[in-house]
């Protein structure tokens, strides 16, 4: 049985012919989960119970003649996405117990659809990472390659895709941790305008620049589930009331006179030569294709870093304060006092990665730094978030490389902070300016994957859906699978 | 600016963190190389020049777009959950949180 290697549109048309059932098809895709997660790591939990069972009602469903599109197909989410009465890590010992109360917006609006939970994938500790080397529950490995990582922090969820364990698998990126795991293990992976989904139930991170996402084979994939994502939502004080597209109806639009900007910036130095190369066949793709291609200049392009990790650190320590061992969460044992009680608790349930945030963020917001860091990085924000508003007044999408490099070995970067978080440094800007962006796959350099990266204007997914489906219909590099899933 | 020991030791309290003497050591060179990348925003000249030639500084940008937070009417909507939301805690009782005693 091949029906892994599907993508959803396809699966949707199994399904409603009755080739296949929703159980037959959730049974194979657990089946395949056991099978490589021993291997791979990239899920935290594996629902079966409640996945059978949620198959059963939609094939009930089906045969009542009340199926939606989607009914029926399965699909994984990140364990940072709250789960009611089932475990929700979000990758940290803090919450390695924690059963949820409640569902996230986003998990109960596939629950509505239809679709079938079979899992949480693994991440990083609380998202904060780049390689998936930071979680309580170990490093999930890079199917392409099982010595190297598969990017974070949604490193699980990518890894998920890549080996066709899930037919999609939902992500969260704050810095680029849909984009640049979806790069490096050759997937769609696409994340929607600040305040298009729902950040209520998704554990926050960073408020400002968490923005919840999709992992797909397809751009066609990602364009149907993000008509089931995206929308107001009263739960979330962040959430834009914006009209919904049907963003499937415009994959097909021509791109003939598309204006398409290389920012100048994101094509030099650091930039892995046989990357560059990639880069430069895609955009002579797009040429063929009718695109107009235009060189632009994003000039604050070096500060995002230094911004990202003010600004990220911050609303880290202030919205990590809330794990305190009292009201749900680890609590240290035998604590003396309340002091103890607090401090025991955060130190035994944090891992490094997450101490050094939170000690990067109270510092920069503690009295007398607080101007100088935090009020600084906010105002330089602007600036980049300028840099584009400019650049969308003369092209329609941006393109760039998603990373400076494919997939790096495990260990190469975890003593070294700042290089880790360099490989985030094409991905995190989009963040700051709040934009949509989108990572296809573009080729590879030795065997390992490298991605292509598309940024759209504010909620312009639709275009961005558009553009990616246009070249995923001229090249076949999303097809490609790794050997031995 | 280097961090010392002893100052990530302050941080890390009121960060409520208990750090050991190697961590405190490990830590200090680990975000004292952070901050020396971030120092970096310095250098940005964050000043502009209005209408009447007047210098003032770029507003900060604390929402991407400059949306500002919705309200909602102040009426109860959500319902009690307490005992659902209280399994999940370490320790409870009477419907209440339990923690060390504070006042003897």
């Amino acid at each position: 049985m091949t029906h892994h290697t599907k993508t959803i549109a396809n699966l949707r048309d199994e399904l409603a012919s009755k080739k296949i059932s929703s159980v037959e098809l959730t049974q194979h895709f657990l089946a395949r989960i056991k099978k490589h997660n021993p291997t791979l790591n990239s899920f935290i939990t594996i629902t079966e119970e409640h996945a059978l069972a949620a198959a059963k009602q939609a094939d009930q469903q089906r045969a009542a003649g009340q199926a939606g599109m989607l009914t029926g197909i399965p699909l994984a989410h990140k364990d940072i996405f709250c789960t009611d009465g089932i475990q929700t890590t979000c990758g940290s010992k803090m919450l390695a117990n924690f059963l949820a109360p409640y569902d996230a917006t986003v998990v109960s609006k596939f629950k509505q659809a239809g679709m079938v939970m079979l899992g949480k994938t693994n991440m990083d500790e609380f998202a904060m990472g780049s390689s998936n080397e930071t979680s309580y529950f170990g490093d999930v490995k890079n199917p392409w390659d099982i010595h190297c990582v598969p990017g974070g922090s949604s490193g699980g969820s990518a890894a998920a895709v890549a080996a066709q364990l899930a037919p999609a698998a939902t992500g969260t990126d704050t810095g680029g941790s849909i984009r640049q795991p979806a790069a490096l293990c050759n997937i769609t992976g696409l994340k929607p305008t600040y305040g298009r989904v729902s950040r209520y139930g998704m554990i926050a991170f960073a408020s400002s620049l968490d923005q919840g996402g999709i992992f797909t084979q397809t751009a066609e994939d990602a364009a149907l589930l993000l008509n089931v994502m995206a929308g107001f939502d009263e739960k979330d004080s962040t959430s834009v009331d914006h009209p919904v597209p049907d963003y499937t109806a415009t994959l097909t639009q021509s791109i003939k006179g598309l204006k398409i900007g290389l920012p100048k910036e994101y094509f030099s130095d650091g930039l892995n030569p046989e990357v560059a190369k990639l880069i430069q066949d895609a955009i002579k793709q797009y040429e063929k294709l009718g695109a107009i291609i235009q060189e632009i200049s994003l000039p604050n392009t070096q500060l995002s870093c230094p911004v990202y990790y003010v600004i990220a650190p911050a609303e880290c320590s202030s919205n990590l304060a809330r794990y305190d061992g009292v009201r749900y969460g680890y609590r240290c044992d035998n604590p003396t006092d309340l002091l103890d009680l607090y401090c025991r608790t955060r130190s035994e349930g944090f891992g490094r990665e997450v101490k050094r945030r939170i000690m990067i963020g109270t510092y920069v917001l503690s009295a007398g730094y607080f101007d100088a860091y935090y009020l600084k990085a906010q105002r330089v924000r602007r600036l980049i978030r300028d840099d584009f508003k400019q650049a969308f007044s003369s092209v329609d999408v941006i393109l760039s490389p998603t990373t400076p490099t494919p997939a790096f070995k495990f260990g190469e970067k975890m003593n070294d902070p700042i290089s880790m978080y360099l490989s985030d440094i094409y991905t995190i800007a989009v963040n700051l300016a709040g934009l949509p962006g989108i990572s296809i796959p573009a080729g590879f350099v030795n065997q390992l994957p490298i991605g292509l990266q598309l940024i759209g204007n504010l909620f312009d997914e639709a275009k961005l859906l558009n553009v990616a489906h246009q070249y995923q219909l001229h090249t076949d590099w999303h097809k490609r699978m790794p050997e031995g899933f | 600016m280097p961090l010392t020991p002893e100052e990530v030791s302050k941080i890390a309290h009121l960060a409520r963190l208990n750090l050991s003497h190697d961590e405190e050591v490990l830590y200090a060179n680990q975000l004292s190389g952070i901050l020396e990348f971030i120092e970096q925003l310095n250098q940005v000249d964050t000043e502009q020049k209005s209408e009447r030639q007047q210098t003032k500084q770029i507003e900060p940008l604390a929402h991407p777009f400059d949306l500002e937070q919705r309200l909602r009417d102040d009426a109860v909507t959500e319902v009690d959950l307490r005992e659902k939301y209280q399994k999940i805690a370490s320790q409870t009782e009477a419907g209440l949180y339990l923690v060390p005693q504070v006042i003897e």
